[in-house]
């Protein structure tokens, strides 16, 4: 059951990530990136991580890729036209060079036998405890310094922005 | 039980997808789109380590990565904007005033 579910979400996102880099409209782009980060994040559940599950779906999906179709309706973007001037021979060795480079990595991951010391969070006591109690619990006391440097980026991003969109400093 | 390998191999399958569209593509939204795609691939295979490693701390990083990935997004397409402002196209092929 686990692995029909892995494999039907797997292939779609697969299929929809082909999707993403090969249609010509930028809103069917975007839209089909938001239907991989949604077979994503029921992958995320498989792996039994609900909370960043529904991060994913709330974060990326909802508010990432809202604010990519505000930007390409904004400035009312239409099909992307072909550029003048020879490309044929950058996309094609683009492909067989990215070819390669998922064949080189993906028999790396198979032919290792991947193994690590275990950690104490096996998925029964994380169950039992709260998927999402557990990560508040790591975030405040073992991690808590990058949490307060994430806010700290947040910040810097929000001014960032700002300045951007100004039309006179 | 799916064994990690068929994690990873999706995960390094959407990373040369990302690239692929990196190369690929002329539009400077859909690259960025393709660069969080990537990013979205790094996820996965530290959410499949953290469930085979019996391990937090797999989906705690995963949680700091979508934090930076908010703020760049949104870093990035003001860029993309002000880019658009000035020269009325987001072709990557004609922002080229720094090309020798």
């Amino acid at each position: 059951m686990e692995a029909l579910l892995f494999y039907s979400f797997a292939g779609v996102a697969v299929i929809s990530s082909l999707m993403v880099i090969f249609k010509k409209n930028p809103v069917h782009s975007a839209l089909f990136l938001i239907l991989t980060f949604f077979c994503l994040a029921g992958i995320y559940l498989l792996l039994n991580a609900q909370f960043i599950a529904a991060v994913q779906v709330i974060v990326y999906a909802g508010a990432i890729m809202v604010l990519f179709l505000f930007v390409i309706m904004l400035l009312n973007l239409e099909r992307e036209v072909a550029s003048p001037g020879g490309h044929g021979l950058q996309k094609l060795s683009a492909i067989v060079l990215s070819i390669l480079l998922a064949v080189s990595l993906g028999s790396v991951m198979t032919a290792k036998f991947f193994t690590g010391i275990k950690g104490a969070y096996s998925p029964e006591k994380v169950n039992a405890i709260g998927n999402s109690e557990v990560i508040g619990r790591l975030l405040f006391t073992d991690f808590l310094l990058p949490f307060e440097i994430t806010s700290v980026l947040l910040l810097i991003a929000i001014i960032g922005a700002i300045i951007l969109a100004k039309k006179k400093l | 039980m799916v064994p990690i390998e068929h994690y990873l191999v999706l995960s390094v399958i959407l990373f040369s997808i990302g690239i692929l569209g990196v190369f690929i593509r002329r539009n400077a939204i859909v690259i960025f789109m393709c660069i969080e795609l990537m990013l979205n691939s790094a996820n996965l295979a530290f959410i499949a380590f953290a469930h085979y490693l019996n391990s937090m701390d797999g989906q705690i990083f995963v949680f700091f990565v979508m934090a930076v990935a908010a703020a760049e997004a949104a870093v990035g397409l003001g860029i993309i904007v002000a880019l658009y402002r000035n020269r009325e196209t987001i072709n990557v092929d004609d922002i080229n005033l720094m090309k020798w």
